[in-house]
């Protein structure tokens, strides 16, 4: 069964089952997120793809379409709204853009560009994070972890490993290892596994291939998120 | 336009790549010279700041005479923009924020390689160290904000720009950057 729906006036059809996002993706109409990636199942944490549906603020990524729905999506409120989640996530990491290997592909970065973030404005937290580079071919720099699970669904879901999981609640969540000493080198991960190519951060990075792009030939640097789409489908291409 | 809209520049724990990026503006300057006039800024060498229509501040505060000078700006200033990563998230300088100020203090000056008689300077002239960088917004109230690595000239030129002809300010995709 099939329908359709409409995406700020814009009709969009869909299949019984896609979710707003899925059918907002198939029809190439970019709503802001974080944490969904289509190859996973969703999960509605990042808030940053909240529409409104026939008047009600939902997660695309978890609502089903269902026919004659109005979603709004870019308008100034909802902009607004998702610049405020921008600015908290900024704040309460570490996100030196400068000093970041990820600038310029990185998605939180995209995502604050395309809503016209120019600042994050409230008090930064400055949290003291370690990074762990004891694993030879990948670094976890936690500063700058933003919780969206996506290397947590990826290694249970589809590397069958389970080496990530989330720990804490609140301000206290944080993004842990499965190893005998916690750390990621002593861990069943590997470079090859689908967790390593997830991160829409730069959270978890190859190490040897700093800056292989230069900063300003970077996925984003010329264009804009909503054109060029996820930076984790790019890295699936690019890996073959 | 009547009269020349009077602008101060600082660079606070900076590293003046901002205000290099002003420069960068290149022959565009000659056009903006028309309808801008500097007051306090390393560009004059004026120490004191009058009264001014805009402040541009590069650069996070990491010592107790960039808190007098960013005040003395905003008291100043009608427009106080924050100018660059540092001005805006601290930056490369509040990557200090991850230790303590003793920690900092004794590897540069005590434990580091290659020091000569070690001792952490300790000079009246010398402004004091805060625990921590903070970005501008921390210690006054900002108007504006330009985000970059440092920004781009175009970056800049588009607002001082835009802000002269009184129109809404507005930036293409590629003059917005966080790096």
């Amino acid at each position: 069964m099939s329908g359709s729906f409409s995406i700020d006036g814009v009709t969009v059809p869909f299949e019984t089952g896609q979710s707003i996002m899925d059918a907002a993706l198939a029809a190439k109409i970019y709503i802001p997120h974080l944490c969904h990636n289509p190859e996973f199942q969703p999960h509605g944490s990042c808030r940053l793809c909240c529409v409104t549906a026939n008047g009600r603020t939902v997660a695309a990524c978890t609502t089903l379409a269902t026919d004659g729905l109005e979603v709004a999506n870019e308008t100034h409120e909802i902009t607004t709204r998702r610049r405020l989640l921008l600015k908290l996530l900024f704040v309460e990491g570490n996100h030196v853009c400068p000093a970041c290997e990820k600038s310029g592909a990185c998605q939180l970065q995209a995502v604050a560009y395309h809503c016209g973030m120019l600042a994050p404005e409230f008090v930064h937290f400055y949290p003291k994070r370690a990074v762990d580079a004891s694993h030879p071919e990948t670094i976890i720099d936690f500063n700058r972890c933003i919780l969206c699970e996506l290397c947590v669904r990826a290694s249970r879901d589809h590397d069958g490993k389970s080496v990530f999981n989330i720990s804490g609640r609140g301000i206290d969540a944080h993004l842990t290892i499965d190893s005998p000493s916690g750390r990621l080198g002593d861990s069943r991960f590997s470079a090859s596994d689908k967790a390593a190519r997830v991160c829409p951060v730069g959270a978890i990075l190859p190490k040897h291939r700093g800056y292989e792009i230069p900063i300003g030939r970077r996925l984003y640097d010329q264009e804009s998120i909503s054109q060029v789409g996820d930076v984790a489908s790019h890295r699936e291409q690019e890996d073959g | 336009m009547a009269d020349k809209i009077r602008i101060a520049t600082a660079s606070l724990a900076g590293c003046f790549g901002c205000h290099m990026s002003l420069l960068d503006i290149d022959e565009r300057l000659i056009d903006l010279v028309a309808h801008i006039e500097f007051d306090r800024t390393p560009l004059t060498d004026i120490k004191q700041i009058g009264r001014c229509d805009v402040g541009l501040i590069e650069g996070g505060v990491c010592n107790a005479e960039n808190v007098e000078v960013l005040k003395a700006f905003r008291r100043h200033c009608n427009l106080l923009v924050a100018v660059g990563a540092c001005a805006i998230n601290g930056g490369i300088p509040a990557m200090r924020n991850q230790y303590s100020l003793t920690e900092c203090l004794e590897e540069a000056y005590l434990h580091g390689s290659g020091i000569d008689q070690p001792q952490i300077p300790s000079d009246p002239e010398l402004p004091l160290l805060l625990d921590q960088v903070h970005p501008i917004h921390d210690v006054v109230w900002i108007d504006y904000f330009l985000p970059g690595c440092p920004p781009s000239a175009d970056t800049i030129f588009t607002f001082l720009d835009e802000l002269l002809s009184g129109k809404p300010i507005r930036f293409a995709y590629r003059q917005i950057h966080y790096d």
